[in-house]
């Protein structure tokens, strides 16, 4: 298991065990975190999983495919370290990550 | 488009299990109002799901009838290319560039210009203006009398909004209701109720006009409205009129069609399943579910079409470079592989918004929150004043392969 904080737009903040290899935005649908849809279900497809990753993780977590950088496009409120979370996999490098979601996806 | 709406002959149909296999066409635009085209799509979902038909009409293509087939297609952007045309049938002679139907990078460029204008920020401040707009017009509704629901209620509104995203004159805005109708209309989308030469004669007039406001934009400040973020992006500014015309029939067919003909659907869709529309009474709060519920069960465009540009492997068939390629949502939205109890209408169905109408991918529906919301706010204010929207009629359906819209929906409200 690995530890993900999930921090809304308010400032509440939402821990949770993370199982190995599922993406932050499936482990932010099962734990029901408000502020992720994930319409496409994790293709890569919506962009409706926008996250902003904090800085001590975000080299950590990988460079972003091309389809990624694409679809980010789609997302209100660009910033250097907006991700998707479907394309972050929780991993033992990732334990303890924190990310921050935006006031609405859609 | 409502121009074309006919009385569908649903003798004319055969069962589609009478039909071989490879004769099976979906671009038949007769399908559609007779909504013969459900027992056709799940028989190939199937038997068939990756489908290849030579039509008559259209020439050879591939139909993706399978949710995840169609998110495969529509997200491998660069295996199956939008250019030169998003629907099923090839212009003849007139096809002005839109950035639709183009591929990367220049799409991404085109693209970006425009979506500031339907940005959740720039959203939040017109919803006020929706909102009292949405409420005028419910107020002028005739209690208790039968009135065409379509007319009064779906098109009056989405012009209203089209009318704002452009700046456009005001009181002119069904000219906007027209274009789009004629746009989307012809024979690519199996509709021979105007000619190409007249398609053009009409378009070519709404060019004039908005090249006007274009010049009025142009030499005023910056606004956030569709005409003044392209006049005033450095990437657009020498668009050739054409490409501008292209551009701007994407953002009134794209605006007006679709929320349209779910604005009508959901009362199709509600009066065909009375226990929903007790739900929605009992539980207002459920609207915003109900809004992705609709989208769904609509599918207001049933398909979007690609080329592919190399050999793919796709459901044990191979397409090859240069095929056409139809990916058809309002079979994807009927998977029950994906979707639980595809073919009800449920308004608190779990995973609501994991639906297919926006498309996935590059070119995925750049308005969708702004159709919901307008979906939302209807539904919000159509609550609040009426205990029933009755409909007391057959609906009648437009016969295009394209656009799954309604012409006439006679209804009678009821006070509360």
């Amino acid at each position: 298991m690995v530890q993900v904080t999930y921090v809304q737009h308010d400032g509440t903040a939402h821990e949770v065990d993370a199982p190995d290899g599922h993406s932050l935005m499936e482990v932010a649908i099962d734990n029901m975190i408000p502020g992720i849809d994930g319409d496409c279900g994790g293709a890569c497809a919506c962009a409706t999983c926008h996250v902003f990753v904090d800085d001590a993780w975000l080299a950590k977590t990988g460079e972003k495919e091309d389809m990624e950088t694409s679809m980010l496009e789609f997302a209100e409120g660009l910033e250097a370290n907006s991700r998707l979370a479907c394309q972050i996999k929780a991993s033992a490098d990732l334990d303890g990550i924190i990310v921050r979601l935006p006031e609405s996806q859609h | 488009m409502s121009q074309a709406a006919t009385k569908p002959e649903v003798s004319a149909i055969p069962d589609p299990y009478s039909v071989p296999l490879e004769e099976i066409d979906m671009g038949k635009a007769a399908l559609y109002p007779a909504q013969a085209h459900w027992a056709y799509f799940e028989r190939l979902r199937k038997e068939d799901p990756v489908h290849f038909c030579e039509s008559e009409e259209f020439g050879p293509y591939w139909s993706i009838t399978k949710f995840n087939d169609i998110v495969h297609v529509d997200t491998h952007h660069h295996q199956f290319s939008s250019e030169p045309q998003i629907v099923i049938g090839d212009a003849v002679d007139f096809q002005p560039p839109m950035f639709i139907a183009m591929d990367q990078p220049k799409h991404d460029v085109q693209r970006k210009v425009v979506t500031p204008a339907v940005s959740p920020v720039q959203l939040s401040e017109v919803e006020p203006l929706i909102r009292k707009r949405v409420g005028n017009v419910l107020d002028s509704l005739p209690v208790g009398e039968t009135f065409n629901w379509v007319d009064l209620v779906s098109i009056e509104l989405t012009t209203q909004m089209l009318a704002t995203l452009f700046d456009f004159p005001f009181e002119e805005r069904r000219k906007l209701t027209y274009w789009s109708d004629v746009a989307a209309s012809g024979p690519q989308v199996g509709d021979d109720s105007m000619t190409e030469e007249f398609r053009l004669q009409e378009l070519t007039q709404c060019l004039e006009e908005f090249n006007k406001l274009w010049q009025e934009r142009k030499a005023e400040p910056r606004k956030n409205d569709f005409i003044s973020l392209m006049a005033h992006n450095p990437d657009m500014q020498n668009m050739d009129p054409m490409e501008y015309l292209g551009n701007l029939i994407l953002l009134i067919v794209g605006g007006n069609d679709t929320t349209r003909n779910s604005m009508s659907g959901g009362v199709v869709a509600l009066n065909q399943n009375p226990a929903e529309y007790d739900k929605l009474r009992a539980d207002p709060s459920l609207i915003p579910n109900m809004v992705s519920e609709i989208i769904r069960w609509q599918t207001p465009l049933a398909h979007m079409r690609r080329n592919a540009t190399e050999d793919v492997e796709l459901g044990g068939k191979t397409i090859k470079k240069g095929d056409k390629v139809v990916m058809w949502y309002i079979s994807g939205n009927r998977d029950d592989e994906v979707i639980d109890r595809p073919d009800e209408f449920i308004i608190d169905r779990s995973k609501a918004r994991h639906h297919i109408s926006f498309g996935f991918g590059i070119h995925r529906c750049m308005g969708n929150r702004l159709a919901e919301m307008q979906l939302r706010i209807l539904w919000e204010e159509i609550l609040k004043r009426f205990e029933k929207v009755e409909l007391v009629g057959e609906p009648v359906r437009v016969t295009s392969n394209f656009v799954m819209g309604y012409s006439h929906l006679p209804v009678k409200l009821h006070a509360k």
